[in-house]
């Protein structure tokens, strides 16, 4: 049961997007498409998942003193592997994505589950905690950008769904567009979830 | 002649048309959360600048002389993040040796900036562009330029906001983003002036 429980602190109560607000960059960079938004996010939920593992796995090993610069290098040898892989496998997307998929070593959620989490507790709690914040990243990002997406040119994935008699508002697909939809949306799931003045 | 002239291009389209922060997205944290306040907006976009102008410096030389010449280009963003956060820690101590009335003004945002992703990104910007030297020092300072402007006149706007009537739910970060856009808005009115 616990396991669920972090899983879902992750999802919802923790979500890194609407609720921590952190990892901003790629959140607004790369939403202009459901496609690199889903990818991102899946990117940033592996690397976070390996990373939560291997720490919580040597967290006994690392001495204290030079644990934020073990990391660092954890993390950034994991996005290295995730990086090569797309350009192999997905080099469409992996262009669209371009400086957003070496930059996930900077992004501070994972830095900050590893500091936070993964060093204090075990394997499992570590993979219930990486697995619920991923996918709430992930579900943030394909949120966010399937809206642009649809607003901002019709489609969907690629699929047209909105037909000929819709205007474009191609300023959703451009930077302002992304800085507008993502305050509206933290502003309306503040407004749902009611807990948003602080 | 022409050379200068290929150099302020740089500058101008680095600092207006591609911003980092309101263009290519690079550095949102700080700028949410450093931009409460004139006075400490500028400080941190000093510091920035500080170190990013240095990052331009080193990421070329490294590439250049270590990783191009080895053929270690893989561990590119490896090498780049240690890089980064050993200078910040020199810069640290450097300051704090010859200026402490600067270190107590930055103090608590330098080791900050190791985490701030337009610094990383300006590293493997220059690297993908394959600036010269030269490009690459005025490009890192121009980034740091553009990013100063753009945190310092958000702090300006978020300080008038201070007494402005936001409804409940938009308080803090959503009504920050909205106005982001709208800057953002405005900046895109630059994107014509230089043809480069």
């Amino acid at each position: 049961m616990k396991f669920w429980k972090i899983f879902k602190n992750g999802l919802f109560d923790e979500n890194p997007t609407f609720r921590i607000v952190i990892g901003m960059c790629p959140t607004l960079a790369i939403t202009n498409a459901a496609i690199n938004g889903l990818v991102m996010g899946l990117a940033t939920a592996f690397v976070l998942l390996t990373t939560e593992i291997i720490i919580s796995l040597v967290k006994k090993l690392i001495p204290e003193n030079v644990r934020i610069p073990s990391y660092v290098l954890i993390i950034a040898t994991m996005v290295t592997t995730v990086d090569y892989f797309l350009k192999a496998f997905l080099p469409g997307i992996a262009s669209a994505l371009s400086l957003f998929i070496p930059l996930i070593v900077v992004n501070c959620i994972i830095l900050g589950r590893a500091e936070a989490f993964a060093s204090r507790n075990s394997v499992v709690d570590s993979i219930a905690d990486a697995l619920g914040m991923g996918l709430g990243f992930t579900g943030a990002l394909l949120l966010l950008s399937s809206i642009r997406e649809i607003l901002g040119s019709g489609t969907i994935f690629g699929f047209e769904v909105l037909g000929n008699w819709y205007p474009r508002m191609s300023i959703m697909t451009m930077p302002a567009g992304a800085f507008i939809s993502l305050g509206i949306l933290i502003g309306l799931v503040n407004l749902v979830s009611r807990k948003g003045v602080k | 002649m022409e050379q200068f002239t290929h150099i302020l291009l740089l500058f101008a389209s680095t600092v207006l048309i591609n911003n980092f922060i309101l263009v290519r997205f690079l550095g949102i944290c700080p700028f949410l959360g450093v931009s409460n306040q004139i006075g400490t907006a500028f400080s941190m976009g000093l510091a920035t600048t500080f170190v990013m102008t240095l990052t331009g410096m080193a990421s070329w030389l490294i590439n250049t002389f270590i990783l191009e010449k080895f053929g270690l280009q893989f561990l590119e963003t490896v090498t780049f993040i240690l890089v980064i956060a050993a200078l910040v820690q020199f810069v640290e101590m450097f300051i704090k040796k010859t200026s402490p009335a600067l270190y107590k003004a930055l103090g608590i945002y330098l080791p900050l900036i190791t985490t701030n992703c337009a610094i990383l990104g300006l590293a493997l910007i220059i690297t993908a562009e394959g600036y010269s030297f030269i490009e690459s020092v005025v490009f890192g300072f121009a980034a740091g330029v553009g990013f100063t402007l753009a945190i310092v006149l958000m702090a300006g706007l978020r300080e008038n906001l201070e007494f402005a009537d936001v409804p409940g739910p938009l308080k803090g970060v959503p009504i920050t983003l909205i106005i982001a856009g709208i800057m953002a808005l405005a900046f895109m009115g630059f994107s014509g002036l230089i043809a480069m």
